[in-house]
């Protein structure tokens, strides 16, 4: 399959500057496209676009030649920078992990995920834990791409590298396509297949 | 956040619990208490007018020497029903209305809060005593009249709610997992609505009891000779500058520990469903 963005453009309101412009890339199953670059150049709102949450100015995002669904679940996941803004701070965690399929224990078992962390709401775990929760939950077997936007920056170096060994088994395993948004350049070099600079871009 | 237990005592979920239990069989207690009551037990007595706290009348009794301990419980029931009733429909209909105009948007929205709007700018009373009358008065023209009135505030609090959390990462990333927007609305936003949602459901009910008394003080509520908290009050004005102060004193009483205890409901409840607090 291929994820792929077709002369796209965006900007935040209509007098305000462009974010992106005339974009053309594409992201091949089983390709880890990293997309690295200094602050404010746009990484986020790319990863929020190719992903269906921001609607791009002009252009389009297609897969495999279709536009994404609107409806139903979405075959782009995208994985936060944020894990404690992405669950319901008003869930339990086992209700969270199960949100988009039911996570098999070889999966929970992979990401680390404990038994006794089921019962507790998000405010009692840390980052790192709740960032394994965020990851497990959307590797369904209908997710085709995964948007990774700084998944890991939070971290330490520990926790970062067992997250990374255990996503990059699953998306070989799974033939996912990644797009890798980081500002940690050894990161991007260890885990990603190809790199965008996205300053060459944006000027 | 994992308060430790000092060892003595019973932690805070249980407390919590205690005085959910309390309140609840206080409220229910006296609710069926007057249901069930004997009418004979507040019957008119002439030969014991105006009879100052005793034994044998712990609340004294009034100008027609009914016994106001009994025709205070009663009229409380009456009034808790009245007020739970009317405040339950109100709130349910301004949580619908509140989530399905932010979620929705666009000229639902819009339509909504016309209506708000409407039913805001007139005066209540007005509209109270015509739905009433219209009703044919009695218990259901003031139960109908209540909760068709009271739910417009209420509305615009749960949707400034809703719009507080709809554009939230974890509601949009539930949109992306293929869930429906009355599924997020049921799952995500509901559990975050209910805090202001029992809050403004406690403050409604003692709103409907003093409207319940005031529409019947002016004569198209209840039926004069059916107690309720609002006409003991309203009687009882007539006699407090002559001395005879247990008349409004006891019914008050009740009154006031009635709404205070359904406001620990609230509140206890809200401290077992907060995930701050939940688990202390």
């Amino acid at each position: 399959m291929q994820l792929k963005a077709e002369n796209v453009s965006f900007q935040y309101g209509e007098n305000m500057p462009w974010i992106l412009k005339d974009i053309n890339f594409a992201v091949e199953s089983g390709e880890r496209v990293g997309i690295i670059g200094p602050s404010g150049y746009g990484k986020s709102t790319l990863s929020k676009i190719m992903a269906g949450y921001y609607k791009p100015t002009s252009g389009k995002i297609t897969l495999d030649g279709e536009s994404l669904p609107q409806k139903g679940f979405c075959p782009v996941q995208m994985i936060f920078q944020h894990p404690e803004l992405s669950v319901n701070p008003r869930w339990k965690m086992e209700k969270i992990l199960n949100e988009c399929w039911k996570v098999d224990e070889d999966t929970k078992h992979a990401f680390g995920i404990e038994k006794d962390w089921m019962g507790r709401w998000p405010n009692e775990l840390s980052g790192g834990e709740l960032q394994r929760f965020c990851i497990a939950r959307v590797l369904s077997p209908e997710t085709k791409f995964l948007i990774c936007d700084e998944i890991t920056t939070m971290l330490d170096v520990i926790t970062q590298a067992q997250i990374w060994k255990v996503l990059l088994e699953v998306s070989d395993k799974s033939n996912l396509g990644m797009l890798v948004v980081t500002h940690n350049m050894a990161l991007a070099e260890k885990v990603c297949t190809r790199m965008i600079d996205i300053t060459k871009w944006n000027k | 956040m994992l308060r430790r237990s000092n060892g003595k005592g019973w932690n805070g979920r249980s407390r919590v619990f205690i005085l959910l239990i309390v309140a609840t069989v206080y409220l229910v207690g006296i609710f069926v208490w007057g249901i069930t009551m004997n009418p004979v037990k507040y019957g008119v007595n002439y030969s014991e007018k105006l009879v100052s706290p005793c034994i044998k009348h712990l609340f004294g009794t009034d100008f027609m020497g009914r016994d106001m301990f009994y025709r205070s419980i009663k009229g409380l029931s009456n009034s808790i029903r009245i007020g739970l009733i009317a405040s339950v429909i109100s709130s349910i209909v301004a949580l619908i209305l509140g989530i399905v105009a932010a979620i929705w948007g666009g000229w639902i929205d819009k339509v909504i809060n016309w209506c708000v709007d409407l039913c805001m700018g007139l005066p209540h009373l007005v509209l109270l005593i015509l739905i009433s009358f219209m009703m044919g008065k009695g218990v259901r023209g003031i139960t109908v009249a209540v909760a068709l009135t009271h739910w417009p505030s209420l509305t615009r609090i749960v949707r400034a709610e809703v719009m507080q959390v709809r554009n939230s990462q974890y509601v949009q990333a539930a949109y992306k997992m293929g869930k429906t927007k009355v599924q997020v609305a049921v799952t995500h936003i509901l559990p975050h609505v209910l805090p202001a949602y029992l809050i403004g459901l406690v403050l409604l009910f003692p709103h409907a009891i003093m409207h319940e008394s005031a529409v019947t003080f002016l004569g198209f509520g209840l039926p004069a000779e059916m107690p309720a908290i609002g006409v003991i009050l309203a009687e009882s004005m007539n006699y407090i500058v002559t001395g005879k102060w247990w008349l409004a004193f006891f019914p008050g009483i009740l009154l006031l520990m009635a709404v205070l205890l359904f406001d620990g409901i609230g509140e206890s409840l809200k401290k077992l469903w907060n995930p701050g607090s939940g688990n202390e």
